[in-house]
């Protein structure tokens, strides 16, 4: 419950922040990378670093290993399809 | 956990899907709404406390300072730059706060208030430049991935708090001490990411200009920059440098972190730099003190000047506590070099503005170059040493100014 009311706060804050500013640009998966992402962190990050395949499977990997992303298997490949089409480098 | 875990991102789902994330972004002034291309002009957005800064990103929240701040001494609380790893920063109670000190190779653990910090022990102040490990980032080619910092990810100010060594005066340090870990009250958003902790290795927690702060600039710390109590580590990288400090540990073991083990570190023998001997691993090292440098902050490159007059040249140059010796000025692309005037010194950990008036003889191109030296004979390369975080951008700059 403390988690949740954690996220709670931060999405209300975080849209009273500006952050709903950032929009990715639509195409398929932008709600998986939307819902994953912005768990952690505003979407801003994203298009900072538009890198190539590679680079974004290897950011998505970090995120998951590293980072304790909880991201499944089946999101991650939508993830890493729609970063690397809409913001390759 | 997976509970847990399912049941989050169910709830970020349904607060997407509720709430409306796209609702959000289409009902959101259409003045500020941007589609995220690569390429972006900067964003100017105001932090509660700040003046508006450049917007590197909103969570966690990640802001420069815009350069024209970089003409004083010392830079203004209100315009000093952001960083976070983590997006959970708590409002802290200067009443509610306490700095708990223990760790393996230390045999009683303590803990303090702030005022017991004000009161009990000698209180100092050292002016030193706070400087991210990423500052102008994005001017590497090619492009590292992390925050694409420009040249304000860093400020100068006047830190005002207790040293370290005299509060660790009050405990029993093991023989077996090795390192010391720091650790702020920020965290991640899940439970699962690694805390930010930082540690250093003994003789520099123990180093004189190594303080527990509560001010800077005369007043209490601002919350985005630490509020109540900030680890002080004068000349050496602001990674070190943990804000909203809550835990100090006394280690006989390296620290193990990702924090420590796997980011901030440079490849080995790449760059002359204080050693951090007890966290060397076979291929790299981690990053320590600041590497000598300079910017130009009153011209930018493009600039045209009209009439053929005497152009000043503003900067600054800094370097890890040896001391600026000299900044040498070119207006021809590096042909020839000249010295700049150093103003005034407000110590060997503190920026040092610089000056230089340049009259330039004809209509035409001028690629003007700065170049600092330190006392230890460090300058900065004509590029960039590569490596893979992108750390120490510490090129000489070219600006072309032309004169019409």
């Amino acid at each position: 419950m403390r988690m949740l009311f954690l996220l709670l706060a931060f999405f209300v804050s975080s849209a009273m922040a500006g952050e709903e500013s950032v929009q990715l640009k639509d195409g398929n998966g932008k709600e998986a990378v939307t819902v994953q992402c912005a768990m952690c962190h505003s979407l801003d990050y994203i298009p900072m670093n538009a890198t190539n395949r590679a680079g974004w499977e290897k950011t998505v990997n970090k995120m998951i290993n590293v980072m304790g992303a909880p991201i499944e298997d089946g999101d991650k490949k939508i993830i890493i399809d729609y970063l690397a089409n809409h913001y390759g480098r | 956990m997976m509970n847990r875990r399912r049941f989050i991102k169910k709830t970020v789902a349904s607060l997407v899907a509720l709430s409306g994330w796209s609702v959000l972004q289409q009902s959101a002034l259409a003045a500020n709404l941007v589609t995220m291309d690569s390429q972006e002009s900067p964003i100017l957005d105001t932090l509660e406390g700040k003046k508006p800064l450049i917007k590197q990103t909103f969570r966690p929240p990640n802001y420069e300072t815009p350069v024209n701040y970089f003409d004083t001494a010392f830079t203004p609380n209100e315009a000093f730059f952001v960083r976070y790893h983590h997006a959970q920063i708590p409002k802290i109670n200067a009443n509610d706060w306490r700095l708990h000190i223990g760790g393996d190779a230390l045999s009683k653990p303590l803990e303090f208030t702030l005022e017991q910090l004000r009161n009990e022990f000698e209180i100092v102040e050292i002016a030193a430049l706070c400087l991210c490990a990423g500052n102008r980032r994005s001017l590497f080619q090619p492009p590292v991935a992390g925050i694409q910092w420009g040249s304000g990810a860093m400020g100068n100010a006047r830190w005002r708090g207790v040293r370290l060594r005299d509060v660790f005066a009050r405990a029993n340090i093991d023989k077996t001490a090795l390192e010391v870990s720091f650790d702020g009250a920020d965290s991640g958003i899940l439970r699962t990411t690694p805390d930010f902790i930082k540690s250093l290795p003994l003789a520099k927690a123990l180093d004189e200009n190594t303080l527990i702060a509560f001010e800077m600039n005369g007043e209490p710390l601002p919350h985005w920059n630490g509020f109540p109590a900030r680890l002080i580590v004068a000349g050496w990288v602001a990674t070190y440098w943990i804000k909203h400090l809550t835990t100090i540990n006394v280690l006989s073991k390296p620290a193990n972190n990702f924090w420590m083990q796997t980011a901030y570190r440079l490849p080995k023998d790449r760059f002359t730099a204080e050693q951090f001997d007890s966290q060397v691993s076979e291929t790299t090292v981690p990053i320590t003190d600041i590497a000598v440098n300079s910017l130009v902050t009153n011209l930018t490159d493009g600039q045209v000047i009209t009439g053929i007059k005497p152009v000043d040249i503003k900067g600054l140059a800094w370097d890890g506590g040896d001391g600026i010796v000299s900044v040498e000025i070119s207006t021809d692309a590096g042909n020839s070099w000249q010295p700049a005037a150093l103003m005034q010194n407000h110590g060997r950990f503190s920026w040092r503005h610089w000056r230089y008036s340049f009259t330039p003889k004809a209509a035409g191109e001028y690629t003007i170059m700065a170049r600092a030296s330190s006392h230890s004979g460090m300058s900065q390369p004509l590029v960039a040493v590569a490596n893979p975080s992108g750390y120490h951008h510490n090129a000489v700059q070219k600006i072309t100014i032309k004169v019409v």
